[in-house]
């Protein structure tokens, strides 16, 4: 096992990728000589020569239109997009064209590409920089979405995600780049479809993705300190969701709260919580909880940690789980029971 | 009578010091010309030649008088079969013949098409099936024809989105050692998307082999033209990207012809892309659900119909002595066979599998997608069991 930062796992799944298939061609905006605003790319146009990763034309539509022609003549396209919110102008290339393609062509034509968004905040970021930007991807049928909160995960699934058929929305946590954690390359974890339980527990389930990961976690482990022992699930790839692991989990535990950094309302976090309650009603002791981000535009720096959730607000969360199977007092007060 | 007094002249010799050339004009070459290209005059009498642009042979030309008469039957026939509820909408391209089967007669037959969904002429005289053609506007599933074995990509009705496609596939084509050339087809309205000139931008840098064909039939839906641009014309948008621009009269056939094979063949010797404007008209309406008296008068429509491409290529082709009237005869009896083997064949009622509405979303489908199948599955046998 090595210590590495996220950026390197990803930087060398890049690479390792670009030496194991030829049609892998790396492009973006600043990804060449620079190697990316965040160096994931950084060296590999030095080492894979400038027609194998190389810089563009500075508009995201093109850049991810331009993928979709390389896509299908038959080279594998994996693109930058620098920021979450720079993303949007590609917006209708990836919801009308790369998720469709497959489709419209009854799998004639597929379009198998990696869109890499380093994505969500927590980084200090002033605005436009910090979207969680991953629930109007998960929302569009055709793509898979795919987000690591580990090192060696960060590798393997941008690793899967290079040979996979279908075209991925790779996320990446930027608060996570630069944490360190072990990894043995090339390593292989869990694939697609698999989420993956990060942290054994008795009593609820913690259910995170990406940068809530390690917020989860943490507090898993300071609600030791009040007698809870909190499982954590790690949904790692929201498209395609794995059900199994998450119903087992709360089936056993019996609570669930589920935390995302992204704002809460119509979230992928919804979906989770929809899909608990459907699936585990007869075993839950307390209505399935969300700890979001709330429900406004990205804030500036200076109060970006009022918005996002802290391990207190799960805790709070976690408190509010019926423990003394009495009823959260917030869904009794007068005229909301309707 | 005294003299002006005169200065003294200088007694060494003048020395002339070489004139400094004048700064080579960059945009030389890229801009169109002022007036649009123009081989046959509407009467379809020739024009003098050009050496930029040699009139194709005589036999192509009379191949693309045959397949411009095939397509205008085909077109009416669709439009036809809107009436008769066989298609959902049909955009007809009725006059923009010389434009419609230039397009794809420049090319060759590994070349690719990125066409929108008014080139629907343009893909039969491509020789795709036309019932598969029609697949996207009968409605049965979006793109009937597979794009891999025709070299063409499904018709785009997001407008201009294909511009990028076209320059990312024509970019990759040669990175893999192909010079496969690609023939984007695109109208007046969508050259102010974003993605018009994200593609011709992208082409330009990466020196990607496409044709950016405009076909400027004055409308976009309703919207003339002088709400699209400022621009003398929309071959001038080329120049901001460093790439060639032509204007040609798109319903002059051995015009459209003549510039489109310059185009392409700039094309794949390795210099880029190129953009051509075909000036030409709509005569119908956007679509069959469309109505154009709300905004083009009858007079306008009738001073195009003066100006038809099929009967100037016709008149000249005769007159070059390549087409006679048992010719003429023929190519009609072709159409009417053509057109006929589609009403036949569009009178079958396709069948649909709700079941495949899952396949192809994705490679393998996600255990969602199988538990929503298996849930329609018993819908549907418990419709066919409530039918019996």
């Amino acid at each position: 096992m090595a210590t590495m930062t996220m950026a390197k796992a990803l930087n060398a799944a890049l690479a390792d990728a670009m030496l194991d298939d030829e049609r892998v061609v790396v492009f973006g905006e600043d990804v060449g000589q620079l190697g990316g605003v965040f160096r994931i790319t950084d060296g590999l146009q030095a080492r894979f020569g400038d027609k194998r990763c190389f810089d563009t034309p500075l508009a995201e539509a093109g850049i991810v239109g331009f993928a979709v022609g390389l896509a299908m003549s038959g080279l594998r396209p994996v693109v930058e997009m620098q920021f979450d919110a720079f993303a949007y102008p590609a917006f209708e290339q990836i919801a009308s064209h790369v998720a469709k393609l497959r489709n419209r062509t009854r799998g004639a034509l597929s379009v198998p590409m990696v869109i890499r968004v380093p994505y969500a905040g927590g980084i200090g970021g002033v605005e436009h920089h910090c979207d969680s930007s991953e629930a109007y991807y998960a929302h569009t049928p055709g793509l898979k979405v795919v987000t690591p909160a580990t090192v060696a995960d960060a590798y393997s699934l941008l690793r899967e995600a290079i040979d996979d058929p279908d075209p991925v929305v790779f996320m990446e946590p930027k608060k996570l780049y630069f944490g360190s954690g072990e990894a043995e390359l090339p390593a292989r974890t869990e694939p697609f479809g698999r989420a993956v339980v990060r942290r054994s527990g008795r009593d609820a389930t913690l259910i995170a993705y990406g940068p809530a990961v390690p917020v989860a976690l943490e507090a898993a482990e300071a609600a030791c300190e009040e007698g809870w022992d909190l499982e954590v699930v790690d949904i790692r790839t929201i498209v395609p969701f794995d059900d199994v692991t998450i119903t087992e989990s709360v089936r056993r535990t019996g609570r669930c709260v589920v935390v995302q950094e992204a704002q809460g309302f119509a979230g992928v976090g919804a979906e989770i919580a929809a899909r608990v309650q459907e699936r585990c009603f007869h075993a839950l002791h307390a209505p399935v909880l969300r700890v979001s981000g709330l429900d406004i535009p990205y804030p500036a720096p200076m109060l970006e940690h009022t918005h996002l959730p802290s391990v207190d607000r799960v805790l709070d969360a976690v408190a509010r789980l019926q423990w003394d199977d009495q009823p959260d007092p917030r869904w009794l007060t007068e005229g909301s029971a309707a | 009578m005294t003299s002006t007094p005169q200065a003294v002249r200088r007694a060494t010799p003048r020395k002339r010091r070489p004139a400094t050339p004048a700064a080579p004009d960059p945009s030389a070459g890229l801009l169109p010309e002022a007036e649009s290209v123009r081989l046959l005059n509407p009467d379809g009498s020739p024009l003098p030649a050009r050496a930029d642009y040699p009139e194709p042979p005589v036999e192509a030309l009379r191949e693309m008088y045959r397949r411009m008469v095939v397509g205008r039957r085909f077109d009416a026939q669709a439009t036809a079969l809107t009436k008769q509820g066989r298609l959902a909408v049909y955009p007809s391209s009725r006059g923009q013949e010389a434009c419609q089967v230039g397009g794809v007669l420049a090319l060759r037959d590994d070349d690719w098409v990125f066409p929108t969904y008014r080139e629907s002429m343009a893909l039969t005289a491509r020789g795709i099936d036309p019932v598969e053609v029609l697949t996207l506007l009968r409605g049965d599933w979006h793109c009937g024809y597979d794009p891999t074995v025709v070299r063409t990509a499904p018709q785009c009705t997001p407008l201009a989105t294909q511009c990028v496609h076209a320059a990312g596939l024509a970019y990759g084509e040669s990175y893999q050692g192909r010079d496969t050339v690609a023939m984007v087809y695109i109208g007046d309205g969508a050259t102010s998307e974003g993605d018009f000139h994200e593609g011709v931008n992208f082409a330009a840098v990466f020196k990607a082999p496409v044709v950016y064909f405009v076909q400027n039939n004055r409308y976009a839906i309703s919207v003339p033209l002088s709400r699209q641009t400022a621009a003398p014309s929309l071959a001038y948008k080329g120049v901001g990207y460093g790439v060639p621009s032509e204007q040609v009269d798109g319903n002059d056939p051995v015009a459209v012809l003549a510039v489109l094979n310059r185009a392409v063949a700039h094309a794949r010797a390795g210099k880029g892309p190129f953009l051509v404007e075909a000036h030409t008209y709509r005569m119908e309406p956007h679509t069959n659900a469309d109505d154009q008296t709300r905004y083009r008068d009858a007079d306008e429509v009738a001073a195009w119909r003066d100006r038809d491409p099929i009967a100037r290529l016709e008149s000249y082709l005769r007159a070059r002595d390549v087409l006679d009237d048992a010719a003429v005869a023929e190519i009609a009896a072709q159409a009417e066979e053509y057109a006929a083997g589609l009403r036949e064949r569009m009178n079958i009622q396709p069948t649909v599998d709700p079941l495949s509405l899952f396949d192809h979303v994705y490679a393998q489908p996600t255990p969602q997608l199988v538990e929503q199948r298996e849930q329609v599955r018993a819908e549907l046998a418990a419709t066919q069991e409530g039918d019996a």
